[in-house]
């Protein structure tokens, strides 16, 4: 792979790796409006991205950023849960009319406007649950500076492939926060590669060919098109339908859209050593802590592996198995109801797992350590 | 029937002014000679969203009340000039999507929007809007209205509108519609209807004409002398990385192992840029570092906190419990910090002279930090504290501010002289 630039080492955040990225991959227009703690990626977007919008508020944000993917550009915005809150009819809109975007979720303390400069990893069972129906959008969530370069051009990469809107998923102490770092180990970005419908039979907005998932996209501007976007249920052509066979079909393929895509989108980091029984799981902020703990049992001569799921949602069904082969499995997130676990296991949670927590302070490589030792 | 329309049968209730509008608006269009597919119908839920089926244009369907923000975005997007973006939307859409009207108006985007304001809304079983008038009856005010309703034409020619107009739902709009639809910016026209299903049982023996009258609403067009929002062309894209300043690694290593700070002190007294300068230098001597900052909401009073990591190996977890060396240098900040510095165990703690010192287990070294000013009060602590472990390279300091251009606004000398007193 060729390297961005030669080594350099800056003191930088986050944000700034995570904006760069997703303009470099692609992203060409920012909504913004200001929630703390997502202002620094309000900021550098206002300098980096070609078309930059204040917007009055969230669903405004949104429906803005659907408009603009209607014409064919690619919109980002960055918020946190009060503001997600409001977003989340739209994203249903723009899941349903299928519309390209990344929404980057900055976790913060919670419940309502909690604390906003605290951060948290509280909004699972948010995202989960966030489309009515159950059906799910990828999400990708970021564990360092490596993740904020990789996984937000992915995010980009993703939502156009996919045809949807993508959630980049990270918390305040991963935004925030200033970290030495050389610039050398950044992989180059591939800017994503877009193709409209090129057809010679007229458009259809949601036909696909036989076992395609993903519906070719033309923009609202084409001229030789007729094009049709629909929040509501709709058949192939983009029409209002009640609920026959052809629109519930189109509805049945959102669903599989995300799942069966699912393996070319499946990332994680799994550090395994031979012969460790042990397995500590952590993602996001939670990991930079666990990666500290598995230094340490390691200094100490203890075998352990690590896995760090990247891809939360939906949750690849790789994580259990991998959790599987151990007989100790620490998982450690900064939330008080183990929202990671429930969401492989519900509420059969193998006795093998024991759950590392907390609410309103990052958890350490100490509670972890300690816990892997009570286990 | 005309190129826009796909047939003249349109899907609502026999006497609806749905009908009208989506007639006398395909004739408009016609009228000002665009092609179909030079048109962006955008709609929303209520009677007046069931056109889309009906149109040879592109179609938006969107979300209650939010049309008008949805083809504001497309609006944004669109470089061609000759495409027109036209919204239709209910009085209830009016009433849910306000903001967005009126954000589209001080804007003044450019496109036309329909509001179809039959008083109620209808779609959902005739409940009461924020646009139905005073004693109009509605299936939830059956007595009648007590309030008035909007005067939504005034609202966005306030918030800034090109053209806003009122029109009767009756007889041959297209001319209205054709002049409304024409309009450089942000055009919106109101049309009265009256909905034969709701408003007409509800409301019997009332004509439209008296209902809008006895509102007070009049007829009419409002302008302002405006040009339509055109998209800042052009615009400055820097590149993020490039514009990050490279830190050398120009300095001996002076730290072994690992260094925590916590540096605590009052908003406006340059707490984080402290701290940023001693990360920084420390990264000259090649160390690795983390610096993150805390405040209160408001950012301009009370504590400000910044944690410093420096360490010769790379660091994951920045998070930083009882620090190794905490710096304090107001009032506020000891508050703020005063349990981190109760549970030192060792370490050092760098005071202003001017506070008493909690129980700790740190040694206590007090200075007269605040002597110097108090917005340089923690750079000076800062610099005492590299001075007196040598744990950090003054110089390697003194290098940062004079390479960052800040030098001239700090006083440098009186610091210099201060650390080798
Ligand atoms: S319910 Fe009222 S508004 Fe809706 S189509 Fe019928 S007459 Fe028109």
């Amino acid at each position: 792979m060729q390297k961005t630039s030669n080594e350099r080492k800056v003191l930088i955040d986050g944000s700034r790796l995570i904006t760069e990225s997703m303009a470099r991959a692609g992203a060409d227009s920012f909504i913004g409006y200001p929630i703390t703690p997502a202002n620094l990626l309000y900021l550098y977007a206002s300098r980096r991205m070609p078309l930059m919008l204040s917007a009055p508020d969230e669903i405004t944000t949104l429906q803005w950023m659907s408009g603009l993917s209607a014409t064919g550009k690619i919109p980002v915005t960055a918020t946190s849960f009060p503001g997600f809150a409001l977003m989340i009819e739209s994203v249903n809109m723009a899941f349903m009319m299928e519309l390209p975007m990344v929404i980057v979720l900055v976790q913060r303390l919670g419940p309502a406007t909690g604390t906003a400069t605290c951060g948290a990893q509280g909004d699972i069972p948010l995202l989960k649950g966030m489309i009515s129906g159950g059906h799910q959008l990828p999400v990708l969530c970021t564990s360092d500076f490596n993740d904020c370069w990789k996984l937000s051009a992915k995010a980009v990469h993703l939502a156009v492939e996919l045809r949807t809107p993508v959630v980049l998923l990270t918390s305040k102490e991963e935004v925030m926060t200033q970290k030495s770092f050389s610039t050398g180990v950044l992989d180059a970005i591939e800017p994503v590669s877009r193709s409209f419908y090129r057809g010679k039979e007229p458009y259809r907005s949601y036909n696909v060919e036989r076992d395609e998932l993903v519906p070719p996209f033309l923009p609202v501007t084409a001229g030789k098109w007729q094009v049709r976007l629909n929040a509501s249920t709709h058949d192939k052509n983009g029409i209002l339908q009640h609920s026959n066979d052809e629109a519930i079909g189109n509805t049945v393929r959102l669903e599989r859209k995300a799942r069966e895509t699912l393996s070319g989108y499946t990332f994680y980091e799994l550090d395994e050593q031979e012969g460790a029984g042990t397995l500590l799981v952590s993602y996001g902020i939670t990991a930079s802590a666990a990666r500290d703990a598995v230094k340490r049992m390691r200094e100490k001569g203890k075998k352990v592996s690590l896995l760090v799921p990247k891809t939360i949602l939906p949750a690849p069904a790789i994580y259990s198995e991998i959790i599987g082969k151990y007989k100790k499995v620490v998982i450690a997130e900064e939330n008080i109801n183990a929202q990671f676990a429930d969401l492989l296991f519900g509420t059969r949670i193998p006795s093998s797992i024991s759950i590392v927590g907390s609410a309103g302070r990052m958890i350490t490589p100490p509670e972890i350590l300690n816990e892997e030792e009570c286990v | 029937m005309n190129g826009f329309l796909k047939t003249s049968q349109l899907p609502y209730c026999k006497g609806c002014g749905h009908d009208l509008i989506a007639k006398k608006s395909a004739e408009a269009l016609e009228k000002l000679e665009y092609a179909p597919l030079d048109v962006i119908v955008v709609t929303d839920i209520g009677c007046h969203g069931i056109i889309d089926k009906c149109l040879n244009t592109h179609t938006v369907h969107g979300l209650h009340g939010r049309s008008v923000a949805l083809g504001a975005g497309i609006s944004f997007g669109i470089e061609n000039p000759g495409k027109k973006v036209l919204v239709f939307i209910g009085d209830g859409g009016s009433t849910i999507g306000l903001q967005h009207i009126m954000e589209a108006a001080r804007l003044n985007l450019n496109m036309s929007v329909v509001v179809h304001n039959n008083m109620l809304y209808g779609m959902t079983g005739g409940q009461t809007s924020g646009l139905t008038p005073r004693g109009f009856c509605t299936t939830t005010s059956a007595d009648g209205n007590p309030f008035a309703g909007y005067d939504i034409c005034e609202l966005a020619h306030t918030a800034g509108a090109a053209y806003s107009s009122r029109i009767m739902g009756v007889g041959d709009i297209s001319g209205e519609l054709t002049e409304a639809f024409s309009v450089e910016g942000f055009s919106l026209t109101e049309i009265m209807e009256i909905c034969p299903s709701y408003g007409v049982k509800l409301n019997p023996r009332r004509k439209l004409a008296e209902i809008v009258e006895s509102s007070g609403r009049k007829t009419g067009v409002w302008k302002n002398e405006r040009t339509g929002f055109v998209l800042e062309q052009g615009k400055k894209c820097n590149d993020l990385m490039e514009e990050l300043k490279e830190v050398e690694n120009d300095f001996p290593a002076r730290l072994k192992g690992n260094l925590s700070l916590v540096l605590s002190g009052s908003a406006g007294e340059g707490i984080q840029s402290a701290a940023t300068l001693l990360a920084k230098a420390a990264m000259r001597s090649g160390c690795h570092v983390t610096q993150k900052g805390s405040y209160p909401v408001t950012v301009g009073v009370g504590f400000s906190t910044a944690e410093v990591n420096i360490s010769t190996e790379p660091i994951n977890f920045h998070g930083i419990g009882v620090p190794d060396v905490a710096i304090i240098t107001s009032e506020d900040g000891l508050t703020h910090s005063k349990k981190r510095i109760e549970g030192m165990k060792g370490g050092m703690l760098f005071l202003d002279d001017s506070l008493d010192a909690p129980s700790t287990g740190a040694e206590v070294i007090k200075r007269d930090f605040r002597s110097v000013g108090a917005r340089s009060a923690c750079l000076y602590a800062v610099f005492y504290f590299a001075m007196h472990t040598k744990l950090v390279d003054t110089e390697a300091i003194f290098m940062t501010i004079e390479e960052s251009g800040m030098a001239a606004k700090m006083p440098l000398d009186k610091i210099k002289e201060k650390i080798q007193a």
